[in-house]
């Protein structure tokens, strides 16, 4: 019986999970491209899709290292993009932090947009489920994502020692960014947040390496919460 | 790209243990803890406030471009951003800009 309902929660999640593809195939084919074309090897374009596992970062590591950053800020600019995800991980812990470690480290790895979103909402929609379907269904979401991602990141990779080099793909980069911010613009203290970031970014574009990105982020992330709450209380 | 085969990898290692230890940070500690209301409010900002900041300089002056900033640039991205601030779907947004972009390279090859 529990296997049945273990199996079927499992399925749940990949079903659930379909229409996320039509957004995770073209983003890890465009790494692929983008990230030969930047130079790295077909190992380390395939590394970073397995290992890391988080599309916004990889672009944005990818980013500044076409830029030549310092090390040091390549990882902090790009881990500050992750920086969300701890937050999903505090979302998750009363749902799933009774499951065993090792569960819990590969619900860790694989704890990204698509499955925090759309396990948080099934937890929360079906309080009663068990904690063995809780994890199935969460397996399921991931487990169509992520070999996803990686296969379609040795596609792009492919594709990109096609491309002829005089076609300015590297512009690639910033449209998708641009792409994945615009939906997220949805209060007025996130259009502030993000103008906030882009006025620092460039006014401090001249500072070494990096540096300035950090600064206008934090900067940045202050003011969206000083604006959210202004709006709250005046509401 | 001005990096030794060993900083590649140093980046893409380190970048692999830090994006892990933050998914799995409240996952990994025994009960549920709670996390600060001030700090989770703040975490909720994070891609709004470094992906437009990191975006703003490749489109007001483009490093690579042959010769800077074109109309084509700007074009490209303000039809991504509008795009996908209307319909709310990365994809599209993606679709537009990369349209306009690459539209004069398509137009000459047809």
């Amino acid at each position: 019986m529990t296997r049945f309902l273990e199996r079927s929660a499992f399925w749940t999640g990949v079903v659930d999970v379909l229409p996320f593809i039509v957004m995770v195939v073209p983003f890890a084919t465009l790494f692929g491209v983008v990230a030969i074309e930047a130079g790295l090897s077909l190992a380390q374009t395939l590394s970073f899709s397995i290992l890391v596992i988080a599309g916004a970062s990889q672009f944005a590591a990818l980013q500044l290292m076409l830029d030549n950053a310092a090390i040091g800020f390549i990882l902090a600019a790009a881990l500050a993009v992750n920086l969300r995800m701890a937050m999903y991980s505090a979302a998750l812990a009363p749902h799933l932090g009774s499951a065993p470690l090792l569960q819990r480290a590969f619900i860790g790895y694989l704890n990204f947009d698509h499955s925090y979103v759309l396990a948080v909402a099934k937890y929360e929609d079906q309080p009663d489920m068990p904690l063995p379907s809780r994890v199935a269904y969460f397996a399921g979401i991931s487990l169509t994502i992520a070999p996803l991602w990686c296969l379609f990141t040795y596609i792009g990779a492919e594709i990109g020692t096609w491309i002829p080099s005089t076609l300015e793909v590297s512009f690639v980069l910033p449209l998708a960014f641009l792409s994945t911010v615009a939906p997220l613009l949805k209060s007025l203290a996130h259009i502030t947040a993000a103008c906030v970031s882009i006025v620092l970014a460039l006014a401090l574009a001249s500072l070494p390496s990096g540096s300035g990105l950090l600064i206008a982020a934090f900067c940045a992330m202050v003011t969206g919460v000083i604006v959210e709450t202004l709006l709250e209380r005046s509401a | 790209m001005n990096y030794s085969q060993f900083e590649i990898w140093l980046i893409i290692a380190l970048m692999a243990i830090g994006t892990f230890a933050i998914r799995f940070s409240f996952l990994g500690l025994i009960g549920s803890k709670r996390m600060a209301p001030v700090i989770e409010r703040m975490l909720r900002f994070t891609p709004v406030a470094v992906l437009p900041g990191m975006v703003a300089p490749l489109v007001f002056w483009p490093t690579d471009a042959t010769d800077g900033v074109t109309l084509l640039h700007l074009a490209a991205a303000s039809a991504a951003v509008g795009t996908a601030y209307l319909t709310r779907k990365v994809i599209w947004g993606m679709l537009a800009g990369l349209g306009i972009f690459f539209a004069p390279v398509i137009l000459a090859l047809v």
